[in-house]
């Protein structure tokens, strides 16, 4: 499994946020995603996701002779974790995990597995709004192994974490890319893991386009 | 597909009666009803004569105070860009949040509304074929909100222009729905209104599907 991209330029409102872009990234690796803010590292991951259209050059994943998923788009074969946690105030963690879980295909066994991880079992039936940010944080990040996807896309993942969640994450990470996944992450921080790529985006000075009417 | 599209619809249930979403409404329901005999007298004649229609004005209000929430909630926390990675077309999405919220929201709304008629000395035997009719135009009302709610699901002060948005929709739904309940039905009695009023519903039930994702295909470019 490869994901290329070449040439991948992103466009928000008129103004060219990054264009050029060429990577690769193959099954097992993680890419790390550098580059002053504004400089579009959400956008791209935005982009794999399917939530910000691509403007110009391509983004493809290349199965190889894998090809198990059949022509499955590339959004659903992707986790993403972005700065909105995804998760409803009025329902308790384990309501919140379980939902996902239902939702992406995952099981109960593994929502009590992912809960266990990320130090979250003793909460699981409190509320979310009663929880702190780094906790918020974790359980957006135990959507991650409740349901497989070979690609997973992480927004400053680190954020509000404690060292004790790091290493959970890191751990977790080696053994996603272990089991041949691959992971695109965009930090100001150092990642738990050693990055095998690292993908630099521009100053985010980049010109502004006049919109075309 | 299945579990994730009943996934959606238990999760919605779930946060309609945590979060107050129908609590509130019935609540301004009741207020609006207990208001009616206060502003326009108690002549009992008169408010039997108008009950019907108040009736139907107090369920698609109430009905329109739950339309924001619909699908901003999801904008705002992130959960709908989730929703729309997961394996569930947008178009069932769309037909899954308008169930849920027809389940959650506008028909228990539609069901206590009856027993409430009698607030307004709503003649009893007519209190079958107005429930029935509102049963039934309950499911239009769900699924026009929430081709609304994806139309505003992304805005700022949404709230102001879904009235505009979902107003003129239910006009057929409130005609033929208070049709049921005339004063002169004619030899057929209600039946022709209560087929107009399925027919709406098969309709909207076809159409907002597709009108509700192209909405929140829009906030995705």
């Amino acid at each position: 499994m490869k994901l290329n991209a070449s040439a991948l330029a992103c466009e928000r409102n008129g103004r060219v946020v990054f264009s050029g872009v060429d990577f690769v990234v193959k099954s097992g690796e993680l890419a790390e995603l550098r580059g002053p803010n504004g400089s579009g590292k959400s956008s791209l991951l935005r982009q794999v996701a399917g939530l910000v259209p691509v403007s110009g050059g391509g983004l493809t994943l290349d199965m190889g002779d894998d090809d198990s998923a059949g022509d499955q788009p590339l959004p659903q074969r992707c986790h993403y974790v972005g700065h909105q946690d995804a998760l409803k105030p009025s329902l308790t963690v384990r309501q919140n995990l379980s939902f996902w879980a239902m939702l992406l295909g995952g099981g109960d066994g593994d929502v009590e597995r992912a809960l266990a991880a990320f130090g979250l079992q003793a909460l699981s039936e409190v509320a979310v709004q009663f929880l702190s940010a780094g906790q918020r944080r974790r359980l957006a990040l135990a959507r991650l192994p409740v349901a497989p996807r070979p690609i997973w896309l992480l927004d400053e993942p680190t954020t509000a974490l404690d060292q004790t969640a790091e290493k959970t994450l890191g751990r977790m990470m080696d053994a996603h890319l272990a089991s041949g996944g691959m992971v695109l992450a965009a930090t100001h921080a150092t990642l738990p893991r050693k990055a095998d790529h690292v993908i630099t985006l521009g100053n985010g000075d980049s010109e502004i386009r006049r919109l075309q009417i | 597909m299945t579990a994730a599209f009943v996934a959606l619809i238990r999760r919605d249930l779930l946060l309609s009666y945590r979060g107050g979403g129908v609590g509130a409404a019935l609540a301004f329901m009741l207020a609006f009803l207990v208001m009616i005999p206060l502003a326009i007298g108690p002549d009992q004649e008169t408010l039997s004569r108008l009950a019907p229609g108040l009736m139907w004005l107090a369920l698609l209000l109430a009905v329109l105070l739950t339309t924001e929430r619909l699908f901003q909630q999801d904008w705002d926390d992130g959960s709908l860009e989730l929703l729309a990675m997961a394996p569930l077309p947008l178009e069932l999405l769309c037909l899954a949040k308008a169930l849920a919220h027809w389940l959650g929201v506008s028909l228990p709304l539609a069901i206590v509304a009856g027993p409430l008629g009698i607030l307004l000395n709503l003649p009893v035997d007519r209190l079958a074929v107005l429930l029935l009719g509102m049963v039934t135009g309950s499911l239009a009302l769900s699924l026009i909100a929430a081709i609304a709610g994806a139309v505003t699901a992304g805005l700022r002060r949404g709230g102001l222009l879904i009235p505009l948005l979902v107003l003129p929709l239910y006009v057929p739904v409130l005609i033929f729905g208070l049709a049921t309940t005339g004063g002169d039905l004619g030899p057929a009695g209600a039946t022709p209104s209560l087929l107009v009023l399925a027919a709406i519903v098969l309709i909207t039930l076809v159409l907002q599907p597709w009108a509700a994702a192209a909405a929140l295909r829009a906030y995705f470019r």
